[in-house]
């Protein structure tokens, strides 16, 4: 049985906001499927009551000092935006308009 | 070629120092021969002749000193050079020019290296080849026809084709080592945490390391000990001395491993390693054991679940990692006319943006972590990398550090991988223990298999990076270093 189907690809996809074509979902899904059903034997360890890593550095709330330094300037932080307006980062729109 | 192309960092810097060579005559030599040489190689995604040069007149104006003044370098282009293109070799960022340079950049700059250019590598450093770079693949020096490795295919090729003496990679999964093993050069991948990841384009964060990569052992220790140490900008920085891997690498190079105990993994001994790997790799035992090191056997029995563990941990943290890329603040945006919504452009951004493999980490890394899926996956993959560190910290009761060769197989030919996306994850089958586990570990070359490289790795405790490179430097002392072919026959 397939680990994982065309139409959970397809989900996936736009969970992740990636227009995929039809023709890669058919690629992807099966190839997701080969390495899903290679990768599932982690389930066979028995791990029950061991503890998760998350991070091989066991650390718990860094500070520094707070010490004012210079940042980016508003110009630099736009550099590389591929649209700007007055000194903002311009998006397209977020909610439809009434029509 | 020019004798300079072929000298090491250490003697580069001796040259400078002592005014035998200035600086810009050193860059000029390796900028022609990025110029000769790399429309082959393509080692290159961006060079910068001009910044170089600059570089270099300001030390040999004296305007800039430091431990490696007037030395060359390439870094790979996963990491922010201000005002230098970095794409992470993707056209979600083609053309983007950071506005600040990583830490270790920084470092580099300090420490008076000149920075030749911007090195290829897979996408997002996803990859063991370098053929999923959108700009295409690097070749490897010693058989342009095949893969130099990767994902840091370019670093490593850069050293292998005598255009950069030093040059800087990350390791995620042996993205370092991997590279290193398959042109015949150095690759060091050092203690997580133990290299500041700021200014890193992350693709997995508890993962990623950035490490020096060069042709001998010596020399990846003088850039280790550049860029190493704890930076406040990055939380995860370890905030401890820099262990003294230069002393190692030259009390190594004496050829004295008194006392040092080698561990052998039981469970990387056979299967799936090429017999010219595994004949090269025993080899070097021998040749280790005669400068007296002793031999012992270590079990690590999660070890075989190493890879699973990875191919669930990385892409889940890529896919979270690699939401940024929505079109907004940087890079590429497709498709706005007007008449569409953020959430489609996002899309169609994205699914133009970026190429197939790391689509399918995206995908997969989201599936990982989705409700109904995170304990099976995600959950379990952590619980395994908990007991990965314990077959390390077990290991260590008996061995001072871990061998075993670097990647199952030599240089392979392009196309042999991309079809079946798991084969190509198998190259990183030795190198991701140490990457779950956060220790280091390097690769440095012992033999030829069939005309091809072989490396061999050292792994070693969390901040223990001098004990790796004392035996890689013996070893190196006992093997010599290998000597790519020069490109010349074939202009």
């Amino acid at each position: 049985m397939a680990a994982i189907s065309r139409e959970e690809v397809a989900h996936l996809a736009r969970l992740s906001r990636l227009a995929v074509t039809e023709e890669e979902l058919d690629r992807f899904a099966g190839q997701l499927d080969v390495i899903l059903q290679s990768v599932a034997r982690i389930g066979d360890v028995a791990a029950d009551d061991i503890p998760p890593t998350s991070h091989s550095v066991p650390l718990t709330n860094v500070y520094r000092d707070d010490v004012p330094v210079p940042s980016l300037t508003q110009e630099e932080a736009l550099s590389g935006a591929p649209d700007a307006y007055e000194g903002r980062f311009r998006v397209p729109q977020i909610l439809a308009e009434e029509d | 070629m020019s004798d300079l192309t072929k000298m090491s960092a250490a003697q580069l810097a001796k040259a400078i120092a002592d005014k035998e060579a200035s600086a810009v005559e050193v860059a000029t030599a390796h900028l022609d021969r990025i110029d000769a040489v790399d429309e082959r190689v393509h080692a290159f995604l961006h060079v910068d002749r001009e910044g170089a040069l600059a570089a270099a007149a300001k030390v040999d104006a004296g305007e800039v000193s430091g431990p490696l003044a007037g030395v060359p370098i390439a870094v790979k282009d996963v990491i922010a050079t201000k005002g230098v293109p970095t794409t992470a070799a993707s056209k979600i960022l083609e053309g983007w020019r950071p506005p600040y340079d990583a830490t270790l950049v920084e470092r580099l700059r300090v420490a008076g290296t000149v920075m030749l250019g911007k090195t290829n590598m897979d996408e997002f450093a996803m990859g063991s080849s370098t053929e999923y770079s959108a700009y295409g693949p690097t070749n490897n020096p010693w058989d342009l026809g095949r893969i130099p490795g990767g994902s840091g295919g370019g670093s490593a090729a850069a050293l292998a084709a005598y255009e950069a003496p030093l040059a800087i990679g990350t390791d995620t999964g042996g993205s370092i080592r991997q590279p290193g093993a398959v042109t015949g050069t150095v690759g060091a991948k050092p203690t997580y945490g133990g290299t500041s990841r700021y200014g890193l384009i992350a693709f997995s964060s508890s993962l990623d390391t950035p490490g020096p990569c060069a042709r001998n052992v010596e020399d990846a220790a003088l850039l280790h000990s550049v860029i190493a140490g704890h930076d406040p900008r990055d939380s995860t920085s370890i905030d401890q001395p820099v262990p003294d891997v230069i002393g190692a690498a030259r009390l190594g190079a004496g050829g004295d491993l008194s006392g040092v105990k080698l561990g052998v993994v039981k469970e990387f001994a056979g299967d799936g390693s090429e017999p010219g790997v595994l004949s090269a790799f025993h080899e070097s035992l021998e040749a280790l054991v005669k400068l007296g090191a002793e031999i012992v056997e270590v079990s690590c029995p999660h070890f075989q679940y190493a890879l699973p563990a990875y191919y669930l941990i990385a892409p889940s943290e890529a896919s979270s990692n690699l939401a940024r890329f929505d079109g907004v603040r940087y890079g590429l945006r497709t498709g706005d006319d007007g008449s569409r919504s953020l959430e489609e452009v996002m899309s169609l951004t994205r699914e133009a943006g970026f190429g197939p493999e790391v689509k399918r980490r995206i995908i997969l890394g989201t599936y990982a972590l989705s409700s109904g899926y995170y304990d099976a996956y995600y959950g379990q993959a952590q619980k395994v990398r908990t007991l990965i560190t314990r077959d390390f910290e077990a290991a260590w009761q008996k061995a001072d550090v871990l061998v075993s060769p670097t990647t199952p197989f030599v240089a392979f030919p392009f196309g042999s991988r991309t079809s079946d996306p798991y084969q190509m994850y198998l190259a990183d089958l030795f190198t991701i223990p140490t990457n779950l586990y956060g220790g280091p570990a390097i690769s440095v070359p012992c033999g030829l298999s069939e005309g091809l490289p072989v490396g061999f790795q050292v792994m070693a405790p969390t901040m223990a990076d001098d004990r790796m490179y004392r035996v890689a430097a013996a070893l190196e002392s006992a093997v010599g270093t290998l000597t790519p072919p020069t490109l010349e026959a074939s202009a």
